[in-house]
């Protein structure tokens, strides 16, 4: 007998909708994007879903897959009891425009915001080893589950006052480069609501590209916050000596 | 078919569509946290039977009151534990880890990812958890508390006859080891040692800095395993020393 998955998928928009189930057969290998897509060729051809690699590099069908932030491309079905009926949701972060599919728009917003690279006059040199530690942050394949789960956004709904973790990881990215020469403190600081991150993890814990998002780009911020801002010792010695870091 | 409301953000706690035991990480760290706190409390009070010293063994200090600063004119409520546990209280308190464990276990802020924490007005760390970014300043006490405490350790193997090595003396070293391994683990030291540096090519010593935020950054991926096993060998060692003190064990002589 042919064995079924049994699904609960979200069918709506942005004002509101139903949690509706479905069942497809189970394919040996199968991913939650392969369910969906079942779903939308035999029973509802008018779900959406955005997808596009299939491979966890688009960062495009990020959903919530029983509650948890994944891509639903990487989320295999067998780590599923059998028995099991798991639900399918659109970010909860982003406003829905129909069924999976999310407006994530306000991230190419604020993208825009942020200080591009600025790199210094005259010669141009750098070695591996300093570009290492910025390397990692390029890997970031813009899913935005990071910002999907951090409660800031989610719960608190500041996005008026906070960037979010995927744009502070881009702000690290060009804060720490060996070349650029652009002080994005203050903006980090009163624009962008680094101080509002305290620093729970929770997009560590979801990034599909494992980018330690917290302890390497966020709390290095911070730090770097404290210099200019929060440290008095700091304070005087620029004062007395005039000295930069970096 | 179930109808569901999709607004932008559920009101209660717990909301959540999770399925696993989301609930046990914070509900562990919350009760590990507190049966620390309840025990140190209860032991800097009791203010007795933390030092071993006497002449027919080596020298005991509990890790809860070093370094040992007697006042003879404080009150007599006042323990010498109170004294100097402000420091490496505050580094923990103001460390990048616990801060994260406390907001999740105590504050539940968020208590767990994609879990609805309830309306209310969040602030973050501004205002007056700005306090947080002290934590640098307790790093430099942290560092000269690890100092004391090697000298504790020296105290423990020098016996009246000599040196020798007795259980209790491999305690302290353990809670020294752990303690240091903690402390340089450290995110602000990370930081100091060499990650504020954009280009190590372009400033005095760089590439030494680039291999001490290496070497820091190496611990640092474990801080939280450091956190809590250091956390829980200072309970162990300043039990430890406890029951030798109080003579209701012998501390055994190694050699």
């Amino acid at each position: 007998m042919e064995q079924e998955v049994k699904l609960q998928i979200f069918r709506g928009d942005k004002d509101g909708g139903k949690m509706v189930d479905y069942s497809v057969p189970r394919i040996p290998g199968m991913v939650v994007l392969d369910a969906v897509h079942s779903v939308q060729k035999e029973q509802a051809a008018d779900l959406g879903v955005r997808w596009n690699c299939k491979a966890g590099k688009c960062g495009s069908c990020s959903a919530e897959v029983n509650g948890k932030p994944k891509l639903m491309c990487m989320e295999r079905m067998d780590k599923y009891p059998e028995d099991a009926t798991i639900s399918i949701r659109p970010m909860k972060t982003f406003p829905v425009i129909k069924d999976l599919v999310c407006d994530v728009s306000w991230n190419f917003e604020v993208n825009k915001k942020i200080i591009p690279f600025t790199p210094k006059e005259g010669e141009r040199i750098f070695y591996q080893y300093e570009a290492d530690r910025v390397q990692e942050f390029r890997k970031c394949i813009e899913c935005y589950l990071c910002q999907n789960v951090c409660h800031v956004l989610r719960e608190h709904e500041l996005k008026n006052e906070f960037i979010g973790p995927r744009f502070l990881v881009r702000a690290a990215s060009l804060e720490m480069h060996p070349l650029d020469v652009a002080d994005r403190s203050e903006q980090l600081v009163k624009e962008q609501g680094v101080g509002l991150c305290n620093i729970t993890k929770c997009c560590t814990e979801v990034c599909p590209e494992e980018i330690t998002i917290t302890d390497n780009a966020i709390i290095p911020l911070k730090e770097r916050m404290v210099d200019k801002y929060y440290d008095p010792l700091t304070w005087i010695w620029r004062k007395l000596f005039k000295k930069k870091t970096g | 078919m179930s109808d569901l409301t999709i607004s932008s953000g559920s009101t209660r706690f717990g909301d959540t569509d999770r399925r696993d035991l989301w609930w046990l990480p914070p509900l562990s760290i919350f009760l590990g946290l507190s049966a620390f706190i309840v025990y140190a409390t209860f032991r800097v009070f009791y203010n007795a039977d933390y030092v071993v010293d006497n002449a027919t063994s080596a020298y005991l200090l509990s890790p809860l009151y070093s370094p040992l600063i007697i006042v003879p004119s404080l009150p007599s409520w006042i323990s010498p534990a109170m004294l100097v546990l402000w420091a490496p209280g505050g580094f923990r308190l103001t460390c990048y880890y616990y801060r994260k464990a406390y907001y999740r276990s105590f504050a539940l802020d968020p208590a767990a990812c994609a879990v609805s924490e309830g309306k209310r007005n969040y602030a973050g760390e501004t205002r007056l958890l700005l306090i947080q970014n002290i934590h640098r300043y307790f790093l430099y006490l942290a560092l000269v508390f690890i100092v004391i405490l090697s000298i504790d350790f020296f105290h423990s193997v020098m016996w009246p006859d000599g040196f020798g090595m007795s259980v209790g003396s491999l305690v302290i070293l353990g809670t020294v080891v752990l303690l240091g391994l903690y402390t340089f683990s450290c995110h602000s030291l990370r930081h100091l040692v060499g990650g504020k540096i954009d280009c190590y090519s372009c400033v005095a010593f760089g590439k030494a800095r680039h291999s001490a935020w290496k070497g820091v950054t190496k611990l640092n991926k474990n801080h939280m395993y450091w956190a809590w096993t250091s956390l829980f060998m200072v309970a162990f060692a300043d039990l430890y020393i406890w029951l030798v003190s109080s003579g209701t064990i012998i501390d055994f002589r190694i050699f």
